[in-house]
């Protein structure tokens, strides 16, 4: 796509992606309008309610810390040149990594090691899932969008499968398996607190905040420090330059997709070890598509996607808050406003560019 | 005199810095076949996207049949019977020849009822010209050559009197060229003007009634038939004088072979060759360079010998390494055997656009230990490289956090002949150094291949330029149509001889 | 092999496949233009909604028809207008419409009926009922009854429709004027646009015809299958649908053939639950609804022919000249 003029950096990486944003909840803010409520109360309702206590900014950074995975993990995939759509099913299967190994060996092992051992299986299943499609993409050219779709739902219907037939404590009518043995719980941060010596309110806030915030800075080595990163790099922006300078292309998808895969998967350790110390159906509820959400809005770099999943996640817990208080309002306007934000920040990112454009030059001009 | 069919009066067209094409005038006569010759770069092919309506000239005036017309699109050029033939054909692969001829001019619109008329008149129409085509083939399965015959017949049937034809024996075997001609012979007899966009020489003298030779976007002249000959062709093609730009004295000293590849055959996609038995020495101390009209195999020659891509026959024989086509040389292998290339697309294959000057400064060497602290890049390493090679080879500006694209061509070509030649190859492969690049870097560039040279290394050189062949090689290679046609030594090199070979069919042994 | 059993799983397969091969079909139209279409299922899902909601208030099933085919169109240019003047990327922006959808149906749905994201159903007289009656039920005993008479004739209208629609898209596409073009568009847009005819014109016809059909397809659900539109209910029918597209090779009658296998497993899945199969043992009912996917993956991997997509497909088309 040719651009026929130049946008400086800053407002290339700082000002459009906010206008961007701006438009897609300004839309969101007319959506509320039709439906009856004040923009500004919600967005009051919300600040209030993801920020305006201990517990809600809580609950808002463990949200974050699912946005952080499976936003990281569109962003790899994208700096290979690869759209990862699968993201909702690679971290079903990490949850169900991390199930497998918390019922298998939780009652047996310390919280110490069993701990590490979630972690690496929810990042090998997770793994997993991503390089199959990785692979027929690769060597067999098969369009790796429509491969991961099927394979959420594939996901999907493996999880369900295990559950039912296979996870689920004989006599329970719930679609969930048995609870997880204490050592394979991931501390919530109110507990760690509490061990400290201080008291914080209770919320689903737990340590894979740790491990997501170890993953930004995994991440940003990985692209910008290592050998292997500059390989993916190249073949991800300039496939013929990558051919000339002797690196395989196809070995950087396979390896991209496997990291790719291998940070969704991690959705397992904040949701199934973290929170809900079980298996259930449909855990991931939506983070794979917020995490493209996320990625796009923060330029597929760690700190942008750190600050955008924090926004994600205050959008979240914020809406849940609005649903309660406000009647008729539903949380689903969140997943609405997300909705809006991939439109603008994603489809239609440079639309607004030779406007911005040619104000700048006007301005420049002008002076 | 009749009027002529399209007559040209100083048409001007500048893109950019470039002047394609200066004040061209000429006429063609109606109902005959007029050649248009040149070397790439000449100004053809923009010329005739004016008349067709793809551009609009700067200046000048078109008349076509006596009156003066403006052609704003394409569909107004077709409007005024002019029809185009291109290098690479504008059809629906998926659909049959008759969609294809129909779609935009479908007369209705139930098909089945269209089909049938416009398969009427089209029966008619093959009839006529003698151009046989299966009306209800799919595009997809049909040979080059009655592809070409399909595209003929869409423009007659969007009713061409002036049918333009772009490098039509480009992708033809001699048996498809023998048929086109007799297609082209019928069409001149049934009254249809020709301009026949070409560089093979041969065909021209053998079907034009009428030449013109440009170069540099200007005519050097038009002339009938009768006052043309191949060499007079050649001639008027290549040019000016050209100086040779060796010093005096200096002595050739080429020193053991580095490189020897032999029988090198290839075929592009369609099954037409690319490469056909091409064999070549390279040593030590040496510039050779490959001299022709671009698109006769120089490409694919490079990719070839750099391992971007394995031949279908031959040997290469890499100093003490050889490969076989099963088990062809590899991108990753060529560096570590110290052989270095300098890609003719500085853009796509030669840099990482979106990676800053340091991260591009090491691409291809990315695996060497200094540039490695462990899995990491040393960065610090990497950009230091970066300021040497910006120092040495003064690329401007010296700033390496700069991004690769921001860097003027010449900058940028020369950042990558600093990549290339800084882990001192023994063989350079360089392909159209300089082109888009301004005339100080061109001379720095210059030198720089000549103390390579100096230096003992062999160095291999493809240009489209054959004054920098002139300049700078010590043996020419000369590639015509796949093939080596000829090799000479420098001192043994002038515009006739090369121009022959540049146009010859055959091997020739040089006259 | 019982003839209740027969026409039941025929009659199921029909009622299933209806809607997949609306929504098929209006993929096969953008995509065979060159537009990728992943917004197939929240277009669906849209117009679901839009029909329900509309039927509900003003009681006709007319207008219900007529707002799910306008919201499915609007959906459609919205994602023309996104990738095809703006030149934006096709899959984001599909992905995009599929979350608009699924948040904005629950939002307008609980802000305008307070039901939970439900829509209040509907009198029987509003929904689209059988058009022969009498074959409500398969008949033991006679076959003609049961199979011909349940399987194939106990429908609503929009079933039939579904099944014209795919002798309509493939007359469309082979035997018309603007189908030769449509095709033409996403195979070889420059050609196109030298032959004088305008791309962006062509891809946003077929935007509008696949509005129309996902329009339809939407309107099916809540006006023919069920009574009301409860959140998420195409549950995957679209992605479904996109599957079977690529299945039958962006092909109107393959495309078909692939709806109803689809359809087919899913009639089958339920009646094959607790079902002992020689040798295999009980078939999970997981892997009957996976087979779609399965199917599809298998397929794209060349392991059962290829899959070529028209040419042009997903790129964003730059005028060169």
């Amino acid at each position: 796509m040719s651009q026929p003029t130049q946008l400086p950096r800053w407002i290339d990486i700082g000002v459009l992606p906010v206008w961007n944003l701006a438009i897609a909840l300004l839309v969101a803010g007319l959506v509320v309008m039709v439906i009856g409520h004040s923009p500004w109360q919600a967005l009051t309702v919300l600040l209030n309610g993801a920020l305006g206590s201990v517990r809600g900014l809580g609950y808002s950074l463990y949200y974050a810390t699912t946005f952080i995975f499976t936003g990281l993990a569109v962003a790899v995939a994208i700096h290979a040149g690869l759209f990862n759509i699968g993201g909702e099913g690679q971290a079903t299967l990490g949850g169900v990594g991390v199930a497998l190994v918390a019922l298998w060996l939780g009652a047996k092992l310390p919280a110490v090691v069993m701990l590490p051992l979630l972690v690496i299986a929810a990042a090998a299943f997770g793994m997993l899932w991503a390089a199959l499609p990785a692979y027929l993409q690769a060597w067999r050219g098969s369009h790796i969008v429509i491969t991961t779709i099927m394979f959420n739902f594939l996901a999907a219907g493996l999880n369900g499968y295990l559950l039912v037939n296979w996870l689920r404590p004989a006599g329970s009518m719930s679609v969930e398996s048995a609870e997880f043995a204490e050592s394979a719980r991931m501390p919530a941060l109110h507990q760690i607190a509490a061990a400290l010596g201080y008291e914080l309110p209770s919320s689903p806030l737990n340590l894979s905040l740790v491990i997501a915030l170890v993953a930004c800075v995994f991440v940003g080595w990985f692209l910008w420090k290592s050998a292997a990163g500059y390989a993916v790099r190249a073949v991800g922006s300039a496939p013929r330059a990558a051919h000339y300078a002797g690196i395989r292309p196809r070995a950087q998808v396979l390896l991209a997709m496997a990291i790719s895969g291998g940070l969704a998967g991690m959705v397992g350790i904040n949701e199934i070890s973290g929170v809900q110390g079980k298996l259930t159906l449909d855990f991931v509820a939506g983070a794979g598509f917020t995490g493209i959400a996320v990625s796009l809005m923060g330029r597929n770099h760690p700190v942008g996607i750190v600050l955008a999943s924090l926004l994600f996640g205050v959008l979240y817990q914020g809406g849940v808050e609005v649903s309660f208080e406000l009647q008729g309002f539903s949380r689903e306007m969140v997943v609405t406003a997300q909705g809006l934000i991939v439109l603008f920040s994603g489809a239609m990112a440079t639309v607004s560019a030779p406007l911005f454009a040619k104000v700048y030059a006007a301005l420049k001009g002008g002076r | 005199m009749s009027t002529p069919a399209v007559r040209l009066q100083a048409i001007s067209k500048r893109f950019g810095a470039v002047q394609a094409n200066r004040e061209v005038s000429f006429d063609i006569a109606a109902g005959s076949v007029h050649g248009l010759v040149g070397e790439n770069g000449a100004g053809k092919s923009t010329l005739m996207a004016i008349l067709y309506g793809y551009y609009h000239a700067d200046s000048g005036s078109i008349e076509v049949n006596g009156q003066q017309v403006h052609i704003a699109n394409s569909q107004q050029a077709i409007g005024l019977g002019i029809g185009m033939v291109h290098q690479h054909f504008m059809l629906v692969e998926t659909l049959t020849c008759l969609e294809n001829i129909m779609l935009g001019a479908e007369g209705g619109f139930f098909l089945t009822a269209s089909k049938a008329k416009v398969r009427a008149k089209l029966v008619t129409l093959m009839q006529e010209t003698g151009l046989q085509v299966q009306l209800d083939a799919v595009v997809a399965d049909l040979p080059v050559g009655e592809l070409q015959r399909l595209e003929i017949l869409k423009a007659l049937y969007r009713g061409a009197r002036i049918l333009i034809l772009d490098e039509p024996t480009a992708v033809l075997t001699p048996q498809e060229t023998d048929q086109l001609f007799i297609t082209l012979r019928r069409l001149k007899e049934r009254g249809t003007t020709l301009i026949l966009i070409t560089h093979k020489l041969r065909e021209v003298m053998s079907l034009c009634s009428a030449v013109t030779v440009m170069r540099a976007g200007q005519v050097v002249e038009t002339r009938p038939i009768a006052e043309w000959s191949e060499e007079a062709l050649a001639e008027s093609m290549v040019g000016r004088k050209v100086t040779l730009g060796r010093p005096e004295g200096m002595e050739v000293n080429a020193g053991e072979v580095r490189l020897q590849a032999s029988g090198l055959s290839l075929k592009h996609a369609n099954g037409v060759p690319a490469l056909k038995d091409v064999s070549l020495t390279l040593k030590a101390g040496e510039i050779v360079g490959v001299a022709g009209v671009s698109g006769n195999g120089q490409s694919e020659l490079l990719e070839v010998l750099s391992g971007l891509r394995a031949p279908e026959g031959g040997r290469l024989q890499l100093g003490s390494a050889s490969f076989t086509p099963g088990a062809w040389l590899d991108t990753s292998q060529a560096r570590p055997l110290r052989l270095a290339h300098v890609p003719e697309d500085r853009h796509a294959v030669g840099l990482v656009m979106s990676f800053p000057a340091w991260e591009s400064a090491v691409l291809g060497y990315q695996n060497l230990p200094k540039y490695r602290k462990g899995a990491s890049m040393n960065h610090a390493a990497m950009q230091a490289a970066t300021r040497q090679m910006q120092e040495r080879f003064d690329v401007r500006p010296r700033d390496e956090n700069l991004g690769s694209s921001k860097f003027s061509g010449g900058n940028q070509q020369k950042l990558i002949l600093a990549r290339e030649i800084g882990e001192q190859p023994t063989v350079l492969l360089v392909g159209q150094p300089t082109r888009g690049v301004d005339i100080g870097a061109i001379e720095f560039i210059h030198g720089q291949l000549r103390a390579l040279r100096d230096a003992g290394c062999a160095v291999l050189l493809v240009s489209s330029e054959l004054d920098e062949i002139l300049a700078l090689a010590d043996r020419v290679v000369v590639m015509n149509c796949g093939r080596i046609t000829g090799e000479l030594a420098i001192e043994d090199c002038d515009e006739k001889r090369l121009g022959l070979l540049m146009a010859a069919q055959e091997e020739r042994a040089a006259a | 092999m019982d003839e209740v059993l027969i026409a039941s799983v025929l009659a199921s397969t029909l009622r299933v496949s209806a809607p997949l091969l609306l929504c098929a079909m209006a993929g096969v139209l953008s995509e065979r233009a060159g537009v990728i279409d992943l917004g197939l299922e929240g277009k669906m899902l849209f117009a679901a909604f839009a029909a329900a909601a509309a039927a509900s208030v003003t009681h006709s099933t007319g207008y219900g028809l007529l707002a799910a085919v306008a919201v499915g169109c609007v959906a459609s240019l919205l994602h023309g207008f996104a990738c095809v003047t703006n030149r934006g990327d096709q899959v984001v922006s599909g992905v995009a419409l599929n979350m608009i959808a699924a948040g904005l149906t629950v939002v307008l749905g609980i802000a305008w009926f307070q039901q939970g994201g439900q829509t209040p159903p509907f009198a029987p007289d509003v929904r689209l009922t059988a058009v022969a009656q009498g074959f409500a039920e398969p008949q033991p005993g006679s076959w003609f009854a049961s199979v011909f008479g349940h399987g194939l004739l106990s429908h609503n209208v929009l079933v039939y429709v579904a099944f014209l629609m795919v002798a309509a898209v493939w007359f469309f596409l082979e035997r018309t004027r603007p189908g030769l073009r449509l095709r033409a568009v996403g195979e070889n847009p420059a050609m196109v646009e030298a032959a004088g005819m305008s791309v962006q014109s062509l891809r946003y016809q077929a935007l509008l015809m696949n509005g129309v059909l996902c329009g339809l397809a939407g309107a099916y659900l809540t006006l023919a299958q069920n009574a009301s539109f409860s959140p998420n209910m195409t549950a995957g029918r679209g992605f479904i649908a996109l599957a079977a597209m690529i299945f039958g090779k962006w092909k109107p009658l393959p495309t078909m053939g692939a709806c109803l296998l689809f359809g087919f497993l899913d009639a089958v899945a339920i009646r094959m639950q607790g079902v002992q199969l020689p040798g295999i043992g009980e078939v999970p009912v997981q892997l009957i609804q996976a087979l779609p996917y399965i199917l599809t993956v298998v397929l794209l991997a060349g392991f059962i022919g290829s899959a070529i997509a028209p040419k042009a497909l997903g790129k964003p088309y730059v005028k060169e000249r």
